[in-house]
């Protein structure tokens, strides 16, 4: 009753091809806009932003890069790391050797840089597929965290990789307090979010999503196989890229490679396949339901008043980490997207039955 | 050259550890088309269950002998990956039956993440000793072709032996025994073999099975030399670029492109690495695969790859 | 029976010899098709009729032969010029797009004809949001021909499989072809369905003057519609000619009838 589309009807195809089409989506949207930008900062603790919510900002921002990639574009990618900390340590390149740059530019810059090597790393996608490119975009995320370790040129003759960053400001407002990290990642996200969601209700994103169903129908229709490959890897890393500066910059100030280790590849792979594959949504939920869980899972004993070793509590967590995957590919391999989906159908026909 | 030889043994017997791991992957990619990413962690289990075994028998049932012991520890691990195979056939795989590629190497994944977890929950989280009664001296060979002879670990070279022991009993078991007809021809089409009435499930935990003994003997030769720790699992992810070198579905590749990216790894980190400042070898057999992938995706002898329309 | 005047060769198919390894699947293939006619295929399983459409599609490479297409000559096509030069196809297995909806696998088909860039594309307000307009007219013109309208923002994958072929035929039209290659499109539907998609190629020749290179087993279909027809059996050319030539010739009864090889 709530959810009905009763009375809205559509009189242009452009109010029928918006973002939104339903009224109560819209007010929805609105609703979750105005609790991100205005309720969150003012009533959240500092702990939680922190710890919860810019993470779960800026890795949303990556697993929407890597969806991109993978959701719709059904290219298999273990590398996303590698981007990751090829656009921090761009950014960090760009911030530390020039002068007065100012911080937009440089995360920019170093998404930029990060898809170039993304294509790059495209090209064997054009050949392979599967687990083959999975392989071959391992060579990548095992290269980079070489190459930041020991080509000093890259961060500015440091010994092991470590750098670290401090007082940044966006054109002269300061980014120090958690609330003032949380706003700039949002802009960025709310941002990267409608231009990413443009693109895959486009033209490109039909041609992505042909590819991934059907490469030799779509080669009839005259798509160009490489075209949409090479832009899904390039549009791709460049997101990536920027979520990887502001994870160094924003989140940790001071990072190693390891940050962006196979491990963090794994992770965001993790959130775009429990999210929901070719979903936008679906990337949101997915770093939602990553980031919160290690904090349940470490909680939990401590509310049921059993105390665990912390050597013990992190095999634990690993095991339930891994069962619960699985139990989620089981029940449902589309993610938490397909699962919100079906809910919404549910609510359009409430309170009937069908 | 003598220092040549010295490495290129070296290498050989860091390949052969990879051989053994890519072999219990081609061995299930063969049979039930899953890449299993979690064999790594399989070697991981079997080597802590092996090694803890081996401490804790002679204590539960009060005895001494070490060789008894051995033996026990590894009739009981043996136990254990048979345990595990079946574990995941009936809780994963038979769940996942029709879904994508992609599915499947992620519920691999989540598999090794439990394991993982689980196998330290179990059997504890230090470095614990395998004590096989391998001989740990080196001795020296080629005497009389270099001056001081070229050292070879005696204990690599019973590696190697056992190794090829066990190729050899796969290779007999896959010819020879009905079992192993029926596991070929499941791997050369699930469909025909189901309707030819060979039980698909079952099958299937005969091969995890399998490739779980692969992963305990690659995991006591392994843990024997370095100890069993956390990081066998991290080193196993190298089998990767072996199978895409060798061929995902041949058993002669899996071997033949182990010793092929441990000799490549030593002799390029030996004669290439100073030049880029060292350390190349954790990505040097990626790269190698890379370069596979871009001229011969089968790799060396896996079956040509055809899409069709 | 097309009503349109039948013009010159479009079409021309010179020699074709097809092999995959030491299977030979076309030999000496020669036919040609001239613009606006009903051009049948037939001929027994395994003939080779949709390897010699995917010759023309640029999906298999000839060893032997070329294929002239007004006038221009290629000894093996690439799919996207050939997609260009306006030569559109649907699938005997339908290749349809599984995972977006009936709206968007025709779309699709406008692919060629969109011109906005990424960044464009990004923004979307101005000119790429009027181009996804312009195009959405086009596309709904082709769902109202095909009578799919209810169905237009459902999931390719959930729909039956006689409305999946017409998606085919509609993401095959938005390309604007002037030649359309249909492969089996009739395969699997009952008397209804093939009476509704005989209508609606008739009328695509018709109106729009497509010519239609068509394979198809259903005789009675075949007789009915085609102005000319060629026959295969085993890759090799049989007949060639009328429909009423064709159903005479001894060689292709006894194809069909089966007499020993």
């Amino acid at each position: 009753m709530l959810y009905r589309e009763n009375g809205q009807f559509k009189s242009s195809y452009r109010s029928d091809q918006q973002i939104f089409p339903i009224l109560q989506d819209r007010i929805a949207i609105g609703l979750l806009l105005a609790v991100a930008f205005v309720a969150i900062p003012l009533l959240s603790s500092e702990y939680l932003m922190r710890a919860i919510f810019v993470p779960f900002l800026i890795l949303s921002l990556a697993a929407l890069g890597l969806n991109i990639l993978v959701g719709y574009c059904g290219q298999i990618s273990l590398g996303t790391g590698a981007f990751m900390a090829i656009g921090a340590y761009a950014a960090y390149n760009f911030q530390a050797r020039i002068p007065g740059m100012p911080l937009v530019f440089s995360l920019l810059l170093g998404g930029l840089c990060s898809t170039a090597v993304g294509v790059l790393f495209g090209i064997p996608s054009l050949r392979i597929k599967g687990l083959y490119l999975a392989v071959a975009t391992l060579a990548a995320q095992f290269f980079t965290d070489w190459a930041f370790l020991r080509i000093k040129w890259f961060t500015n003759d440091s010994s092991s990789g470590s750098v670290s960053v401090a007082g940044l400001n966006v054109f002269g407002i300061p980014i120090e307090s958690p609330v003032q990290k949380y706003l700039l990642c949002l802009g960025f996200l709310v941002v990267f979010a409608l231009l990413a969601k443009n693109l895959v209700r486009g033209a490109i994103g039909r041609e992505w999503m042909a590819i991934r169903d059907m490469d030799v129908a779509a080669a009839v229709i005259g798509i160009r196989p490489v075209y949409a490959k090479l832009t899904a890897f390039a549009v791709s890393s460049f997101i990536v890229g920027v979520a990887g500066g502001l994870w160094g910059f924003v989140h940790l100030g001071s990072w190693e490679p390891a940050a962006f280790n196979i491990d963090r590849s794994f992770q965001l792979l993790f959130m775009v396949i429990i999210g929901g594959l070719g979903s936008i949504m679906g990337s949101f939920f997915g770093a939602a339901f990553i980031v919160v869980l290690p904090i349940v899972l470490d909680g939990l004993p401590y509310w049921f008043g059993i105390p665990i070793d912390t050597a013990l509590a992190s095999h634990l967590t690993f095991m339930i980490f891994g069962a619960l995957i699985v139990f989620f590919l089981i029940v449902e391999p589309h993610g938490i997207a397909r699962l919100w989906s079906t809910a919404k159908e549910k609510l359009r026909l409430w309170p009937f039955p069908h | 050259m003598g220092f040549f030889l010295e490495t290129l043994f070296g290498g050989l017997m860091v390949g052969m550890l990879y051989s053994l791991i890519a072999l219990g992957f081609v061995l299930i990619y063969k049979a039930s088309g899953v890449f299993n990413f979690a064999q790594g962690a399989m070697v991981l289990f079997a080597a802590l269950a092996m090694a803890r075994f081996y401490e804790w028998f002679p204590k539960w049932f009060g005895f001494e002998n070490k060789i008894l012991a051995n033996v026990l520890a590894f009739a009981g691990a043996v136990l254990v990956m048979v345990v595990v195979a079946w574990l995941i056939e009936r809780l994963v795989l038979r769940k996942l039956v029709n879904q994508e590629h992609i599915t499947l190497l992620m519920a691999t994944l989540g598999i090794t993440y439990f394991l993982e977890g689980f196998g330290q929950t179990l059997f504890g989280s230090d470095i614990y000793k395998i004590d096989i009664g391998m001989p740990k001296d080196p001795i020296f060979v080629l005497e009389g072709m270099f001056q001081g002879g070229v050292l070879i670990n005696k204990e690599d070279l019973y590696a190697a032996a056992i190794a090829a022991v066990l190729v050899a009993l796969l290779a007999l078991f896959f010819q020879k025994t009905a079992t192993g007809r029926a596991l070929r021809a499941v791997a050369d089409d699930h469909q025909a073999a189901q309707s030819i009435g060979i039980p698909l499930g079952r099958i299937w935990i005969i091969v995890w099975s399998v490739a779980g003994f692969v992963a305990l003997v690659a995991g006591v030769i392994w843990g024997s030399k370095l100890g069993v720790q956390f990081s066998l699992s991290l080193v196993a992810l190298k089998a990767l670029p072996v199978v895409i070198l060798g061929g995902l579905t041949s058993v002669p590749g899996a071997i033949i492109g182990g010793l092929i990216i441990g000799v490549g790894e030593k002799l390029s980190e030996i004669y290439i690495g100073p030049m880029f400042g060292g350390g190349i070898e954790i990505w040097f057999a990626y790269v190698l695969a890379l370069v596979f992938l871009l001229f011969r995706p089968q790799g060396l002898f896996g079956e040509k790859i055809i899409d069709r329309v | 029976m097309a009503t349109r005047k039948i013009g010159e060769v479009i079409l021309d198919v010179k020699n074709i010899s097809l092999r995959f390894g030491g299977v030979k699947a076309l030999t000496d293939i020669s036919f040609d098709v001239r613009e606006h006619e009903v051009r049948a295929i037939i001929g027994p399983n395994g003939a080779g009729k949709s390897s010699m459409l995917n010759c023309i599609n640029g999906v298999y490479a000839p060893q032997e032969g070329s294929i002239s297409f007004r006038g221009q000559t290629f000894s093996h096509m690439n799919s996207r010029q050939v997609a260009e030069m306006g030569v559109a196809r649907t699938f005997q297995n339908l290749a349809l797009f599984k995972g977006m909806s009936v709206l968007d696998n025709i779309m699709t088909g406008r692919n060629l004809k969109m011109k906005s860039n990424l960044f464009q594309q990004a923004i979307r307000w101005g000119a790429a949001e009027r181009e996804e307009t312009a195009q959405r007219q086009h596309v709904e013109r082709i769902i109202d021909f095909l009578e799919i309208q209810p169905y237009r923002k459902t999931a390719v994958g959930k729909m039956p499989y006689g409305l999946q072929k017409r998606v085919d035929l509609g993401r095959a039209l938005a390309m604007d072809p002037q030649v359309l290659l249909l492969d089996e499109p009739m395969a699997g539907m009952n008397v209804e369905e093939k009476q509704d998609m005989s209508r609606f190629i008739l009328d695509v020749n018709d109106e729009f003057g497509t010519t239609i290179v068509l394979i198809e087993h259903d005789m009675g279909v075949v007789m009915d519609i085609s102005d000319r027809v060629v026959v295969l059996d085993y890759g090799k050319k049989i007949g060639d000619g009328t429909p009423a030539d064709v159903r005479q010739n001894p060689d292709v009864i006894s194809a069909y009838l089966g007499t020993s090889h």
